[in-house]
């Protein structure tokens, strides 16, 4: 495979560019090693955080955001999202709280990034 | 009628608006902030993507925990919050303000102001695009406010008008609750946005973005059912027989952000090319003891400068009020060549110098220099959708007394 | 099957021994026509085709009250224009609509076009048209500072205006239910039944059938085709559609007065209008139809840049981008006779048509009810018995923006929704929202048209989310039910988490 990636570990933004030999990437561009292990990362297994919402019941709000707290595979985000789509959260939430244990197998939670207080009667 | 006195108004509870709040509050000052919303924290509460706080909070934040940390600390301090407010009429000379709000009607008398009330979305309509006018055409703030905040989806099929960074973070956020988003255009040459939300937004999700192509034509009986594409040329024009018929039931807008500054357009001094008001480093506006800081001084990228902007506003906003001088000598800012958007306009030196520009055009590598202070700052890869910041402490800024001006250029 | 909405019941009873009038059409014309018969026995019915009323040509026209110089006296228009153009001032006391009499002037260049204002003069004098002269360059100057340097001459108008129509026909219709009448809204006549020359039930799309005593059409663009199911002859109209473009107030600093370059055959032109609510307006062009599309109401992009261009070619510098706020399209009749079509019809004893309301059919409006009810009718086998109980006045609907802060901060106290400011470009309160909704507005449109929330130069970027969410809770409807303005305008179409 081959192709080009533009790296966000900063902002100059190399264009890195990336090919398969063998068993081997060989990568081209980059001026730091950062955008190096940026760039195998991307190819290997891309890793995102996700930030999304999740239903909350009687809240305040009728949704409460959340993230991964670390980044996570990127193949297998939309599948995810069927998952994340059948949660619900009873209002009070809070900032922080863990949504999902272990969102994608790895142990990764998903957490809470705003706090939705109960609904006033 | 609710009589108020303050030391420090604040009018508009975002991020420059809270960060200003908490820190003019820190001084000892008693603090009002006016806030239209029910809840402050301006857009903020529905970017809920990350990317906040990396330099103003050392972390990657989401929009939500970058306003939660700023409101935490703003709630042990001396500030009152007046939600949902409209601040009917206003006297930046006496700094008294008449204001509605459902918990009734407050004639404000303040020692100092600080208007914080950032930009809004530029509409559909301001384009002049011809065709029908259905439904289904919105600025990406408004279907980001539907979809993150009241949970309501605008839109099947999607396309997106305009590569700044609120487009291509929708046209993320859309594809991953089920929208087709079709493609992401620009009518420039270059992306509007972060090169990350590039990759991130679009490249993840395979959607194609359009370079040198706009929307000529919207078509839908009630709601939306087609926009006609075309590429453009340099000046925008329409190149003929490049012209495609797209079906979508959404147009989602990103076709910039205007500074709101009309309210006071006719007693604060405006910047012709920032298109905000014209503040000097200490974040004073052309009238004494009227601050301003954030998107209405210029549209920023990050939200990291603009709290940044707010906290320096406050603390000059807070000194004004206690009668302390805090204004040294001043020279004006000129823009030299290659040089957009660039904030401040004025210098003052008794306040350390953060500079922030624009290119007017992308540039491979370049230069900005400080001239009258013979100092430098390289780049590469520099394009007008990423601020340049600079920083100069203020006992650098002495050769400034001798040249009377500052003059910011990018060679 | 669509249930008809009605604004108000009264047990219409089929067959009863009083007399009921159907008005087709709820324009401003259709509304004024239907408040004018409230005055007498009788009971009305209006049915309106769209969701809203004053959607069509009402909506569609340059707002302006003419003077009424520009009408030949021998026509039926140069009869009502200036007589309409009196009524206002109390039709605006009655019905609570604003008219902001800015005056208009009509430029010209040289010699030869000073004669043609000349005769524009004339014209006015004829019929009666108050506050008329022409101003040479120097006053010229003085008044419309912004006003390009070609021109010399001017035919001053003061008694021209602006106004906002749709308001003329929402506010009539509700004077007239308030007298009576009921209104249906979303429902057209899809077919008459006609008996020994008279028309004697008409059916409407909902399936619903109404007996009639009389039936006076004045369905606008429709006019044509609604006759034809009655077999009455509708001179053929054309459709001519005018494109226009919606500045922001700031723009409002460069003109004073509604500017009209000189009228062609074509018409009154591309004009530069100030707005009732402090905007500018660029426009209209003026394009005919080769075929009959009604709701087709699209810009175009060289009629758009024509809009931009003649303003500009009138006021140097008002066509300047960053002013830009909307563009829009309406559709206008032209008939052959150039002249409203307003008779009793020859097939029938107890038809009116009411049609080909061209220019200035908004400023004629007012004469052009007290005609129908009063000649026209009159003149037929019919007998009114004025009411004794008519009022004329429709209650003050409050825009807290036109009140001082005391009255508004009393207002708040006693209900805390006149605080809160849904729209802050207009300070439209979500107490103004909730009545325009009781007065009968069902879309975000309707809402925004009674309010003008919405109007400015946000344009609804921060509140119309929230007027369809207000809309939802009154009209206890799902979010997904709430249109825009017509039925196929949805906004949402369903939840993120359900």
């Amino acid at each position: 495979m081959e192709g080009h990636i533009t790296c966000v570990i900063c902002p100059v933004g190399c264009k890195i560019a990336v090919r398969k030999e063998g068993i081997e990437y060989i990568i081209e561009g980059n001026r730091c090693k950062r955008g190096e292990e940026y760039a195998r990362n991307e190819l290997v297994m891309p890793r995102r955080i996700l930030t999304t919402s999740v239903k909350v019941a009687n809240g305040h709000l009728p949704l409460v955001s959340v993230k991964t707290s670390r980044p996570v595979d990127k193949a297998i985000i939309r599948e995810k999202m069927n998952d994340i789509k059948k949660l619900v959260m009873e209002a009070p939430v809070y900032i922080g709280d863990i949504v999902l244990e272990d969102f994608d197998g790895e142990g990764t939670p998903l957490l809470a990034t705003r706090s939705v207080e109960k609904a006033d009667v | 009628m609710n009589k108020l006195k303050t030391d420090v108004l604040v009018i508009g509870g975002g991020a420059a608006g809270m960060a200003c709040a908490l820190s003019a509050a820190r001084e000892g000052v008693r603090v009002t902030l006016l806030e239209r919303e029910a809840r402050i924290g301006g857009v903020l509460n529905q970017c809920i993507h990350n990317g906040f706080g990396l330099q103003f909070y050392q972390q990657e934040l989401t929009g939500p925990e970058f306003a939660s940390r700023l409101m935490e600390e703003m709630q042990v301090e001396n500030v009152t919050v007046i939600s949902e407010s409209y601040v009917r009429d206003i006297n930046v000379r006496t700094k008294t303000a008449s204001v509605l709000s459902p918990k009734g009607a407050y004639e404000i008398q303040a020692k100092a102001l600080v208007v914080s009330t950032g930009a809004r979305e530029r509409p559909f309509g301001s384009l002049l695009i011809p065709g029908d006018r259905p439904s289904g055409i919105m600025p990406a703030g408004v279907a980001q406010r539907y979809v993150n905040l009241e949970n309501y989806l605008p839109s099947k099929r999607a396309i997106v008008l305009g590569s700044g960074d609120i487009g291509l973070i929708m046209a993320r956020r859309l594809t991953l609750e089920g929208v087709e988003v079709v493609a992401v255009l620009e009518r420039m040459p270059f992306p509007g946005g972060l090169t990350r939300n590039i990759v991130q937004c679009l490249d993840d999700f395979d959607i194609p973005l359009y370079l040198s192509t706009t929307v000529t034509g919207v078509r839908g009986n009630g709601r939306l059912e087609s926009v006609e594409i075309s590429r453009v040329d340099e000046n925008f024009v329409p190149i003929a027989g490049s012209q495609k018929t797209i079906a979508v039931d959404a147009l989602i807008l990103s076709a910039g952000l205007l500074p709101q500054v009309e309210e006071f357009d006719e007693d604060l001094e405006i910047d012709a090319v920032n298109r905000g008001f014209v503040v000097s480093n200490t974040c004073e506006s052309s009238v004494e003891g009227v601050f301003a800081a954030g998107n209405n001084v210029a549209v920023f990228d990050l939200v990291d400068y603009v709290a940044a902007e707010g906290w320096i506003a406050g603390r000059h906003a807070a000194l004004f009020s206690l009668g302390k001088n805090t204004s040294g000598d001043r020279v004006p800012v000129f823009r030299g060549q290659n040089v957009g958007v660039l904030v401040p306009g004025i210098v003052d030196m008794e306040e350390h110098l953060r500079l922030y520009i624009r290119l007017r055009k992308p540039m491979e590598r370049g230069t900005v220099v400080l001239r009258e202070l013979a100092m430098e700052k390289k780049f590469t890869f520099g394009v007008p959708s990423e601020m340049i910041q600079m920083v100069v402490n203020k006992e650098k800024l002495l050769p400034l007394m001798d040249s009377g001006r500052l003059t910011v250029e990018v060679l | 099957m669509r249930e008809p909405r009605l604004f108000s019941w009264r047990g219409f009873s089929f067959g009863g021994a009083e007399m009921q009038t159907l008005v087709i059409g709820g324009g401003l014309v259709g509304a004024l026509i239907a408040r004018e018969l409230t005055r007498y026995e009788m009971k009305v019915l209006l049915v309106e085709k769209r969701e809203d009323l004053g959607q069509g040509i009402t909506k569609a026209n340059s707002a302006i009250l003419h003077g009424g110089y520009d009408d030949p006296p021998n026509t039926l228009r140069g009869k009502l224009c200036a007589k309409g153009n009196r009524l206002y001032n109390q039709l605006a006391e009655e019905l609570k609509i604003a008219v902001n009499r800015v005056g208009s002037i009509v430029v010209a260049k040289g010699e030869e076009e000073l004669r043609k204002l000349e005769i524009l003069l004339e014209n006015g004098k004829a019929n009666s048209v108050e506050g008329l002269r022409i101003v040479g360059r120097q006053e010229l100057r003085k008044l419309e500072p912004g006003l390009s340097k070609e021109f010399d001459y001017a035919l001053l108008c003061e008694s021209a205006g602006v106004i906002e129509p749709w308001m003329v026909a929402i506010a009539a219709s509700m004077n007239a239910v308030n007298n009576g009448a009921e209104i249906i809204t979303g429902n057209g006549v899809v077919g008459a039944i006609v008996e020994s020359k008279r028309a004697k039930r008409v059916k409407l799309s909902s399936g619903r059938e109404i007996e009639a005593d009389l039936v006076i059409n004045a369905s606008g663009l429709f006019y044509e085709q609604v006759s034809s199911f009655f077999g009455v002859y509708a001179p053929p109209v054309k459709l001519r559609k005018g494109e226009y473009i919606l500045l922001d107030k700031r723009a409002s600093t460069l003109v004073n007065r509604v500017i009209f370059p000189l009228p062609t055959a074509a018409g009154k032109g591309r004009l530069v209008v100030p707005t009732i609510d402090g905007g500018v307006l660029l426009g209209p062009t003026s394009v005919e139809f080769s075929d009959f599309f009604p709701e087709d109401v699209s810009t175009t992009a060289e009629g758009l840049i024509s809009v931009r261009e003649s303003g500009d070619d009138l006021i140097p510098g008002i066509d300047s981008p960053q002013w830009f706020l909307k563009s829009f399209a309406g559709l206008r009749p032209e008939s052959p006779q150039k002249d409203f079509y307003i008779k009793k019809a020859d097939e029938l004893e107890n038809f009116i048509t009411v049609g080909a309301i061209r220019s200035p059919g908004l400023t004629a409006a007012p004469a052009i009810a007290e005609y129908v009810v009063g000649e026209v009718i009159g003149s037929m086998d019919l007998k009114l018995t004025p009411k004794d109980d008519f009022n004329p006045f429709i209650d003050e609907r409050l825009r807290i923006k036109e009140l001082p802060f005391e009255e508004v901060a009393r207002l708040i106290e006693a209900d805390p929704k006149y605080g809160r400011i849904i729209c802050q470009c207009n300070e439209v309160s979500e107490a103004e929202v909730i009545q325009a909704i009781k007065d009968g507005a069902r879309t975000v449109d309707g809402v925004k048209f009674r309010t003008r929330a919405g109007f400015g130069r946000c344009q609804g970027g921060f509140c119309s989310w929230k007027i369809a969410s207000i809309l939802a809770r009154e009209l206890n409807k799902d979010m997904s039910g709430v249109r825009q303005n017509s039925q196929n305008s949805w906004i949402i179409n369903g939840k993120v988490r359900t």
